[in-house]
Formats: structure tokens, C-alpha cells, sequence
């Protein structure tokens, strides 16, 4: 089967900056595909080469197995929403969604009745004869959907879709989006920096650093199996034990990666579990998280290290300035690739 | 809250400064009006010493203004319109672009507005000579246009600039052509700073007279008439009465500009 996107040894550079490196990937034929990275890291890029907005400097992209590297974005059978939603501010929001068909000379009266359906199928139908500035964050944001899924292209990519919405929306879209995406199985790629977003949202997550692809794998994968210190500290902040240290705690100079979750503390007067690996500190921090609590606690090398408490009568002996004693199981250790000093 | 209230009302030294600012302004121009009614043909005498409509009448009789006002709104109505194909594409040029010598160009392009209006006339009185073009109606046109695509550039360059680009990428990335998205994007939004532009570019040509002195041979545009007018010592209120229907004339179109632009700026 052809992937509905092939990244070829994609790079962009601009002036001395490489802001896509070498990437390869393949994103399959109706997959929820996530693009994660801090700003910066060249996840938006990707997304412009394959909307066309942006070509490579090497490399080819593919999108059904076709080369469209150099074809403009009027030729590629990809839409787009975008950050800002870009909704054209001189026509109503029914002139919006209608306009990819308007441009392709689609009869007016089935411009009009394809344009309502989209904009019932986004819960607009009420508002078609708004203008844009009439209307709230959320509503632009359905808009701007409607608008990119009229062509029913083959590919929807969408650039920080929830970013600007506030959390109770963003929550609500979320969902709406992944049932959107399984109603359409259109091939959804959504860029975002927000890694919560994107292992909750996505079937497989592309993590990118420094215009270079980190790790591409299932959210569960990235989570319980980071492949490199980036990786473990951008998804779900992980504990990372640089080569030293590691050195110092398992007798291998190979750097891991532990879960704040993994990690059990307790006061230092204790002795520690047999068999689990564990460290001396002194409890800086107590941030309450509701379900949870997370102690930041200060190893004796200066390292900074995250537990996370959920039965809080574990912390009932220890107080803020105390020494503790961190352990977890030699399995949670998470081996990683990668110089970390 | 007290202070509110009064602060809203401008305090009495300036509303007497507001009141002699518009006098300034306008005084002059109420002089014209009134002295194109007058019954005495040679000086400014006031108070009047009659009232008469005779120098309408005479007015019109004369087919020397109505030539010359033709020759302006025609010279006008030209310039304009090669300076907003002119002005609009240099600024989709120049807009958004980036290359080497983009300041330079965009340097050289307004240098018909900085020189003054003299050293323009002479280059173009020159290049005449140097074509061998006679001097007429089609050079005139070309040294208002100089000008006046400035006007209209700047006005659609500032437009341009203020408008996000991601707006040209939806466009096309839903489907819209190059061609397409300036029918359907671009210039909706600048529709009205291009109507800005070319009242003003119209109007600049309108009463231009130092390049027009220079690009016009025998031709004589409505402010070469008045100009020619005032070394003639009669009927002196002629040149009055033409001020007077100038200035309906061009009323017009400022209010309409006017009126259509708001609308717009209210949208956004």
C-alpha cells in the first residue's frame, strides 16, 4: 500500500539555518498523525512543504505515490487550516467555505448546497450569512475546517488547530476533531507543540528537534519507550540520568530515562527496597496536582528529579528541605540513545 | 463622573484656537466664492458694489476654459489610470518580495515625488527633445503619470503590507490560481486603497502646473489658463467663477470617497 505522504530525505534551509534536516517518513492512508516539537524545531515547515506553500532545498515529497516536490498548492489534493483560521475577511461565512468551489467553477447553486452541508456537518449552519469578525475563536475555528474539507481533499493538515482556543473548547475539540477524522477517514497530519495534545489525539506521533526527525512512533511507544533524552524530557517531562550519573547509579556509564510516576520516595531514614536502584536527595518542592502530587527533589550531584505521589500518605513524614531517598525498578529504566553528557 | 463630562468638552482657548484654524483655512476660499458675484471687473473692492450672475453667463460663452477643462479631466482621467496599472503592479512586486536592489528600485520609484516639480519638468522637456516627440496632449499625460504612480504605489504598497499572506496561501491552497486569487483575495482588499490612491493621484494632476509648463507645448490645462488669466487685467471674475465650479466639481468625488471608504474601515 502507497503512503498518503512520503517525506524523501526532506531538507529546507534558511540561510544558515537547517530547519528541516534530512527527514524520511511515511504517513499511512487515513492515519491521525501528529507532528510534536518545540518552536522552532521544523514541524510547521514540514507542513508548508506539503501544503506547497514552501518547497525543499533536497529531497522529495510524495503524496500517493506521486512526486508533487515542486507542484504549487493550487495542484495538490491537500487542504489546509490554519493557525489564525485565515478566513477571508470581505465574505460571509458561507462565501468561506464555498470558496474552494467558487474557484473551481462548481455551479452556484451546488456551491451554496455543499457549503451549508459543511457547515451543518461542523454545527454552523445558524451562522452562514455571518462575517467572520462576528464570530467567537471557536466558531472561526469550525469555519476554517469547513472551509478545508469542502474539496474533500486526501489529506487535511491543520497547524496548531487548538492553540489559540481556551481549555474547555480545546477539550471539546479534541474530540471533535478525532471523530471528524474517523467520520471522513480523511488523513488528518496536525502540528502541535503541546505533547498532551498530541498523544491523546493522534494514532502515530512524529517528534522533531532542531529540524530533525527524533522519533516517530505510536504515543504509547513514546511514552514508555523515549528513544532519546530529548524525546523523554519533551514527552511527559521524564527524569533523565546523564552518563555520569547513570554511571554512578548502575554501574553503567548508559544514560536512562525514568518516569516521574515510577519513582517512589520516601523519607531517608528508611532502607530502601531490595533490588530497586535509588538515590539521596533533599525534597526542594511539593507541587499539588489533584490526583496527584509532583516532589522535586534535589539529588545530591545537583541534578534536579521529579516523583510523582498519588497516595499522599506517603509524604506524611517528609517536609519541604528534608532528606529523602528516591527508588524505582531496574525495568522502568529506560535506556537512551544519544550523547548526554 | 464630573470630570468625565468635562473633559469631553474642549476648554474655550481651544475652540477659539480650532475657530481661527478653519478661518485661516477657509477664509480664502470664501473670498473666491464671493468675489465671483461681484459687478466690478478689475479689483478685489469690498464690500462689493454689486451683485450680478453676468460673469456665469460669461463664463460659459468662453470657449477657451471649457477646452482647457476638458484637456485637465482628459490628462487627468489618463494619468490616473496608468498610474494605478502602473503603481499596482510595482507594489504586487515589491509588496512581499525580497531581492537584491529592492530599496534601490523602491528609492528610485518615489524620486519623481521627492525632486521638486521643476527638475522632473526640465528631465522630461529633455527626454521630449531627445525622442523628438512633439510636445502635446500624450506628453502631458506622461509627466503626470510619473507622479502619480508614486501616489497610488504608495497607497496600495501600505495596503498590501497590512494584509497577512497566509490569506494568498489559503486562497491557493484551496484551489485558487495566481490569477484567481488576485480576482477574488487581493483586490477586494485593496479596492478602496486603490480608490484613495487614484482621487488623489487625480487630483494632483488635475492642478499640477510646473511639469505640465514643461510637457505641454501649446496645450493649456485649466491651471495654465487660470495662470494665463491673471497677467490679463479684465473680467478678472471669470477666473473666479471657474474656481467656483472647480470646486463643485471636485466636492463630488472627496464625498463620495468619502462615503464608500467608511464601510471598509469599519470591517476590520
Amino acid at each position: 500500500m502507497t503512503a498518503a505522504i512520503e517525506f524523501r530525505d526532506v531538507s529546507r534551509v534558511y540561510g544558515d539555518v537547517r530547519a528541516v534536516d534530512h527527514v524520511s517518513l511515511q504517513i499511512g492512508s487515513g492515519e491521525f498523525f501528529a507532528m510534536l516539537g518545540p518552536s522552532g524545531s521544523g514541524k510547521t515547515t514540514c507542513l508548508r512543504l506539503v501544503a506547497g506553500f514552501d518547497i525543499p532545498d533536497n529531497g522529495y515529497i510524495l503524496l500517493d505515490g506521486k512526486d508533487v516536490t515542486g507542484l504549487p498548492p493550487y495542484e495538490r489534493d491537500v487542504n489546509t487550516v490554519f493557525q489564525d483560521y485565515a478566513l477571508f475577511p470581505h465574505m460571509s461565512v458561507l462565501e468561506n467555505v464555498a470558496y474552494g468551489l467558487r474557484v473551481r467553477k462548481v455551479a452556484r447553486v451546488e456551491q451554496q448546497r455543499r457549503a451549508m452541508e459543511m457547515l451543518e456537518l461542523v454545527k454552523l449552519g445558524a451562522l452562514a450569512q455571518r462575517r467572520p469578525s462576528q464570530l467567537s475563536g471557536g466558531q472561526r475555528q469550525r469555519v476554517s475546517l469547513a472551509r478545508a474539507l469542502i474539496n474533500r481533499p486526501r489529506v487535511l493538515l491543520l497547524d496548531e488547530p487548538l492553540g489559540a482556543l481556551d481549555l474547555k473548547l480545546r477539550e471539546e475539540m479534541q474530540i471533535e476533531l478525532k471523530n471528524l477524522q474517523r467520520q471522513l477517514a480523511i488523513t488528518f497530519v496536525f502540528v502541535t507543540h503541546d505533547q498532551g495534545e498530541a498523544l491523546s489525539m493522534a494514532d502515530r506521533v512524529a517528534v522533531f528537534n532542531h529540524g530533525r526527525l527524533e522519533q516517530l512512533d505510536s504515543p504509547r511507544t513514546l511514552y514508555t519507550r523515549p528513544a532519546t533524552e530529548f524525546v523523554a524530557r519533551f514527552v511527559g517531562s521524564a527524569n533523565v540520568a546523564g552518563r555520569e550519573l547513570a554511571r554512578q547509579l548502575t554501574g553503567i556509564a548508559q544514560p536512562f530515562a525514568v518516569r516521574a510516576e515510577k519513582i517512589r520516595i520516601q523519607p531517608a531514614s528508611r532502607p530502601p527496597a531490595p533490588g530497586a536502584i535509588h538515590c539521596d536527595g533533599k525534597l526542594v518542592d511539593i507541587q499539588y496536582h489533584g490526583a496527584t502530587s509532583r516532589c522535586h527533589v534535589q539529588l545530591a550531584g545537583g541534578e534536579m528529579f521529579a516523583a510523582s505521589v498519588s497516595h499522599q500518605a506517603d509524604l506524611e513524614h517528609t517536609a519541604i528541605g528534608a532528606p529523602v531517598t528516591l527508588h524505582w525498578s531496574a525495568d522502568d529504566a529506560v535506556p537512551l540513545v544519544g550523547d548526554s553528557g | 463622573m464630573r470630570s468625565d463630562a468635562r473633559s469631553n468638552r474642549a476648554s474655550w482657548p481651544t475652540r477659539l484656537g480650532a475657530l481661527f484654524g478653519l478661518a485661516f483655512l477657509n477664509l480664502p476660499v470664501l473670498v473666491i466664492i464671493l468675489y465671483a458675484f461681484t459687478t466690478d471687473d478689475r479689483t478685489y473692492a469690498f464690500p462689493l458694489p454689486g451683485v450680478t450672475l453676468h460673469w456665469f453667463e460669461a463664463a460659459l460663452a468662453r470657449s477657451d476654459i471649457w477646452a482647457a477643462m476638458r484637456l485637465s479631466l482628459g490628462v487627468a482621467a489618463l494619468a490616473t489610470l496608468f498610474a494605478i496599472i502602473l503603481g499596482t503592479l510595482t507594489a504586487l512586486a515589491l509588496a512581499r518580495s525580497r531581492f537584491w536592489g529592492r530599496e534601490a528600485i523602491t528609492f528610485v520609484l518615489i524620486l519623481p515625488i521627492a525632486l521638486p516639480g521643476i527638475v522632473t519638468g526640465i528631465a522630461l522637456l529633455a527626454a521630449i527633445k531627445a525622442a523628438h516627440v512633439d510636445p502635446g496632449f500624450w506628453t502631458i499625460v506622461a509627466g503626470h503619470t510619473t507622479f502619480c504612480t508614486v501616489i497610488v504605489y504608495n497607497n496600495v504598497v501600505a495596503r498590501l503590507r497590512r494584509m497577512p499572506h497566509n490569506w494568498i496561501e489559503a486562497s491557493m491552497d484551496l484551489g485558487a490560481d495566481g490569477a484567481q486569487t488576485f480576482r477574488y483575495i487581493v483586490l477586494p482588499q485593496m479596492a478602496t486603497a486603490l480608490l484613495a490612491g487614484g482621487m488623489l493621484a487625480f487630483a494632483l494632476s488635475f492642478d499640477e502646473i510646473i511639469v505640465t509648463l514643461f510637457t505641454a507645448g501649446h496645450d493649456e490645462t485649466l491651471p495654465i489658463w487660470f495662470f494665463n488669466e491673471l497677467f490679463r487685467p479684465r473680467e478678472r471674475p471669470i477666473t473666479n467663477v471657474v474656481a467656483v465650479i472647480v470646486m463643485a466639481v471636485t466636492l463630488l468625488p472627496i464625498l463620495l470617497a468619502y462615503y464608500l471608504t467608511r464601510p471598509a474601515e469599519e470591517q476590520t
